[in-house]
C-alpha cells in the first residue's frame, strides 16, 4: 500500500476544495489503465470488495500480482473485445481537491472519444512507452490535446523500470518531445508542459516517489495534479450569460412575484456584479442588473461556473437562447462561422444537407459553405477535401440561418464551441471550435 | 474586469451548479420531462437542486415513483410527505399494476422486483408521453454507469445502446428525441457517495428514518444482511426467515434505499449525517457491494438491465 493519507473527508469539506477534470491518453499498452488503477489504487480510493474482485479475476486470468488495469474495465462487449469502446469517467479525491478522469480509448479510430474527453479536460496526461519514445500516436493526442484547447500538458514517459529507470533514455524523449512540440506550435500557443518518469505498475512517481529514481527531483505525478489550476482560474474572460430558462411564476399567490421574471442559466464565463450594465444579445436591448439569486440566496457578484437567475432592472424581452453580456463587452452577432470540426458520426458529412448547429443554448439550422481543408491526425498535414468522414478533423465554414453570438475558442471554450445534429435522427454528429 | 487570481468553486459548490445546469437544460430542450423520485438520497439531493434551479417557479416537471410494492413504509411516507411539502405533482405507477395487467411476470412469487421496474417505468413514459425523465443515476456506482451518457438517448422500446450512444462534449447537451424515444437525463452523474451525502449534510437535507442507525431483526444469509418481517403497508409482512436461520436483532443502516428485498443495510451506529459522512470516509466496502443483492448474479447485470430499460 502507498503512503499517502487521505485527509479526513470532513475537514475537507470545509476547506475551500477544488475540482480538477483531466484526462489520460495512450492505449492499453502504453499502461493508461495501469496509471488510472495505480491513481485509485493509491489514494485509496478503491475500497476492499473491488479489490477482492480484480484480484479473483486477475488470478483467473493467471496473473500473480493483482492487475490494476481491471479497475477501469468497461462493458461486457468491451470484455469480450478487449477494447475499450467508449470516454469513462472515473473519480477519486485527495480531500483537498476532488478529480474527475475521463478514460479514453487511444487508438486511431477513436478520435472522436478524445475529443469528447477532451472537451471537458483541463489538463491532459500523455503516456510514452519508454521503450518506444514519441510515437505518431503521442503526435496524434498532443495535436487533439491542443486542438481542444486543453492548457496543461504533462507528459508521462511510463515503464521507466523496463529501461532500468535510466535517466539519459528518458532525457533523450523529453527532448525528442519538446522538438516536436516546438514544430507544431504546442509551446508557442502558451501550452504549459511539463514532464515526469514513471513506472505505473511498481507505483513509482505516482503517488508516491519509490527509490529507483532519486536522480528525478520534480514532483509527482499526484504534486502535479494537485496544484494543477483549474478551469477558468488563470485568466481574465468577458461575461457571457446564455439564457437556459425563463422564469415567470404567474400562478404563485404571492403578490410580490407577480412581476417577477427571472432569467436562469450558467455563467460560461467572467463575472457580473448587481448594478453592472448588460445588453441581450442578438437583439442588443440593455439594462441593469437588479438583483442575483443562486437558490434563496441573493449574491452581489457571481462569477464563472455558477448557475444563476439573473433580474434586470428594466423588462426587455428575452427567452432561451438569448445571451446577456456586460454592455461594455458587447459583441456582435454572426451569421457565418469558421471552425475546426471533428467529424464523429459514422454517416459522413455531405455538403448538400441542412443540419443543426447548437451553440451555448441556442440553435440554428447551418449549410455547409466550404471545406478549406482536412488535418491527416498523424502527420498533421493538411489535405484537401470534399467531405468528411467518421474521426476527420476539417476547417469548415457554416452559413447559419439564425444569428450566434460567438468568440473564438481559442479564447473562450464555452462560447466558441459548438455541437453539429443531424435533424433526421437527431444524433450528434460533429464538434466544433470556432477560429 | 478583475485582475486578481480568480477563487475557483468548491467541488461541492460545482457540482451544484453543473446539476442545476443540467435540470435547466432539460426544462429548455424537453416537451414533458419528468423527475423520478423514490424518496432515496440522491433524489432527495435532486429535489433539493430542482429548488434552486426552478423556484420561485414551480418545477417545469412532476414527480413519478416506481413503486414495486415493496419499499420500506418509512420511505413512502417521506416521499409523499416531501411532495406535499414542495407542493408538486407525485405521480405513483406501480409494479403491481403491472403485474395485474400480465405485462410483468415474476418467475416466483418471491422473485425480487427491482427490474420489473423497467417494465412499469416504459408503461409509464407511454401513458403520459414523458419524452425525458430525470433521475439520480451517479458513474461511480457501477462501471456500466461509468460510460453513461449524462443525457442518455433510448429508443422506443426503452433500450440503451452503449455501444452507440450519442457523443456528448463540453455541456453541450443534446436531449433531442423522436416520439415514443426518451431521453433519460443523469443531473448528479458526477457525484460519488461522498459528495451525496456532503452535500446532504451541507444543505442540512431531511432523510427518511432508516438511513440512520436503528435497531432490526435480521439474519445472515449468503454473507448479506436480510431485514426479516419487514411490514408493508398493505398488512402483509415479507421477508420471513427461513427454517435454521438465527434472527439477530442489530444496529443497522440503510446506505441505500430500495425494494426491500433486494437492498441490504449495514452495520453502523451513524445515527446524524455528520457521523454517516465520517462513516463513509473510512468504509472499506462500495454502496452497490455493501447493499445491492442483486447486481451480483453477474459482472454485467446492471449493463444488461440498462440495454432493457432500467434507468
Amino acid at each position: 500500500m502507498s503512503n499517502f493519507v487521505p485527509l479526513n473527508d470532513v475537514q475537507a469539506a470545509q476547506h475551500n476544495d477544488s475540482l480538477l477534470r483531466f484526462m489520460t491518453c495512450g492505449s492499453v499498452d502504453d499502461g493508461k489503465s495501469t496509471l488510472i488503477g495505480r491513481l485509485l489504487f493509491d489514494t485509496k480510493t478503491i475500497l476492499a470488495d473491488t479489490l477482492t474482485q480484480i484480484e479473483k479475476t486477475s488470478r483467473k486470468r493467471g496473473m500473480e500480482a493483482v492487475d490494476l488495469s481491471l479497475l477501469t474495465d468497461g462493458l461486457q462487449a468491451e470484455r469480450e473485445q478487449g477494447i475499450t469502446i467508449d470516454v469513462a469517467y472515473r473519480y477519486f479525491s485527495t480531500g483537498t481537491r476532488k478529480y474527475i478522469i475521463a478514460d479514453a480509448p487511444g487508438h486511431e479510430q477513436y478520435t472522436r472519444n478524445m475529443v469528447t474527453a477532451a472537451s471537458t479536460a483541463n489538463l491532459a496526461i500523455i503516456l510514452i512507452d519508454a521503450r518506444k519514445g514519441v510515437l505518431t500516436q503521442t503526435r496524434r493526442h498532443s495535436f487533439l490535446a491542443h486542438l481542444v484547447g486543453i492548457p496543461h500538458i504533462v507528459v508521462a514517459v511510463n515503464k521507466m523500470d523496463l529501461v532500468n529507470y535510466d535517466q539519459a533514455a528518458y532525457d533523450k524523449i523529453c527532448a525528442d518531445y519538446l522538438a516536436f512540440a516546438t514544430e507544431i506550435g504546442l509551446q508557442r500557443a502558451g501550452h504549459d508542459i511539463q514532464f515526469i518518469p514513471m513506472s505505473a505498475l511498481n507505483g513509482d512517481m505516482i503517488v508516491d516517489r519509490g527509490d529507483a529514481m532519486d536522480w528525478y527531483q520534480g514532483p509527482t505525478m499526484l504534486d502535479m495534479l494537485e496544484v494543477a489550476p483549474t478551469a477558468h482560474s488563470e485568466r481574465d474572460e468577458p461575461f457571457r450569460f446564455p439564457v437556459q430558462f425563463v422564469c415567470r411564476p404567474h400562478a404563485s399567490d404571492d403578490p410580490e412575484l407577480h412581476d417577477f421574471r427571472g432569467f436562469m442559466g450558467r455563467v460560461e464565463s467572467g463575472d457580473v456584479s448587481v448594478g453592472d450594465a448588460v445588453t441581450v444579445l442578438p437583439a442588443g436591448h440593455s439594462s441593469k442588473v437588479k438583483a442575483i439569486l443562486l437558490g434563496e440566496q441573493s449574491l452581489s457578484t457571481a462569477s464563472t461556473e455558477q448557475s444563476i437567475t439573473l433580474l434586470l432592472e428594466d423588462e426587455i424581452d428575452t427567452s432561451r437562447g438569448d445571451m446577456i453580456v456586460k454592455s461594455d463587452q458587447t459583441l456582435e452577432p454572426v451569421k457565418q462561422i469558421e471552425a475546426m470540426v471533428c467529424w464523429l458520426s459514422e454517416t459522413p458529412l455531405s455538403a448538400a444537407r441542412t443540419y443543426i448547429i447548437r451553440h451555448t443554448t441556442r440553435e440554428s439550422k447551418a449549410k455547409v459553405g466550404t471545406i478549406s481543408y482536412k488535418v491527416d491526425v498523424n502527420t498533421l498535414e493538411q489535405l484537401p477535401a470534399q467531405g468528411l468522414a467518421m474521426n476527420d478533423i476539417a476547417r469548415i465554414s457554416f452559413r447559419l440561418a439564425q444569428p450566434l453570438m460567438v468568440d473564438a475558442y481559442s479564447v473562450n471554450r464555452a462560447t466558441g464551441a459548438f455541437i453539429v445534429i443531424d435533424e433526421s435522427t437527431n444524433n450528434t454528429v460533429g464538434a466544433g471550435m470556432i477560429i | 474586469m478583475t485582475t486578481q487570481t480568480k477563487q475557483p468553486l468548491s467541488h461541492l459548490d460545482w457540482l451544484e451548479a453543473e446539476a442545476i445546469h443540467i435540470l435547466r437544460e432539460v426544462a429548455g430542450q424537453c416537451s414533458n420531462p419528468v423527475l423520478l423520485f423514490s424518496g432515496g438520497k440522491d433524489s432527495l439531493c435532486i429535489l433539493r437542486l430542482a429548488e434552486k434551479a426552478f423556484r420561485p417557479g414551480r418545477f417545469p416537471f412532476p414527480l413519478l415513483h416506481i413503486d414495486t410494492g415493496h419499499n420500506y413504509q418509512e420511505v413512502i411516507d417521506f416521499r409523499d410527505q416531501r411532495a406535499a411539502e414542495l407542493g408538486e405533482r407525485l405521480i405513483v405507477r406501480s409494479v403491481e399494476d403491472s403485474m395485474k395487467r400480465g405485462t410483468v411476470v415474476l418467475k416466483s412469487p418471491d422473485e425480487p422486483r427491482n427490474k420489473h421496474q423497467s417494465v412499469t417505468l416504459l408503461e409509464s413514459i407511454e401513458e403520459f408521453g414523458f419524452d425525458c425523465c430525470i433521475g439520480g443515476a451517479r458513474r461511480d456506482e457501477e462501471k456500466a454507469r461509468a460510460k453513461e451518457r449524462i443525457m442518455s438517448f433510448r429508443d422506443e422500446f426503452g433500450q440503451w445502446d452503449p455501444k452507440n450512444q450519442r457523443p456528448e462534449l463540453w455541456n453541450l447537451y443534446n436531449a433531442r428525441s423522436h416520439k415514443g424515444e426518451n431521453i433519460r437525463a443523469f443531473p448528479i452523474s458526477n457525484w460519488t457517495e461522498m459528495d451525496v451525502w456532503q452535500y446532504i449534510e451541507r444543505e442540512n437535507l431531511q432523510l427518511p428514518s432508516i438511513y440512520f442507525a436503528h435497531q432490526r431483526d435480521v439474519v445472515m444469509r449468503g454473507g448479506a444482511i436480510v431485514p426479516i418481517n419487514v411490514p408493508l403497508a398493505s398488512g402483509e409482512v415479507i421477508n420471513q426467515p427461513k427454517a435454521g436461520e438465527e434472527v439477530i436483532n442489530m444496529q443497522v443502516r440503510f446506505r441505500t434505499v430500495g425494494d426491500i428485498t433486494c437492498t441490504a443495510p449495514v452495520i453502523s451506529d451513524a445515527d446524524n449525517v455528520e457521523k454517516i459522512v465520517l462513516e463513509t470516509a473510512t468504509t472499506t466496502i462500495t454502496e452497490r457491494g455493501a447493499t445491492r443483492l442483486d447486481d451480483q448474479t453477474s459482472d454485467a447485470s446492471m449493463e444488461q438491465r440498462k440495454k432493457e430499460g432500467y434507468f
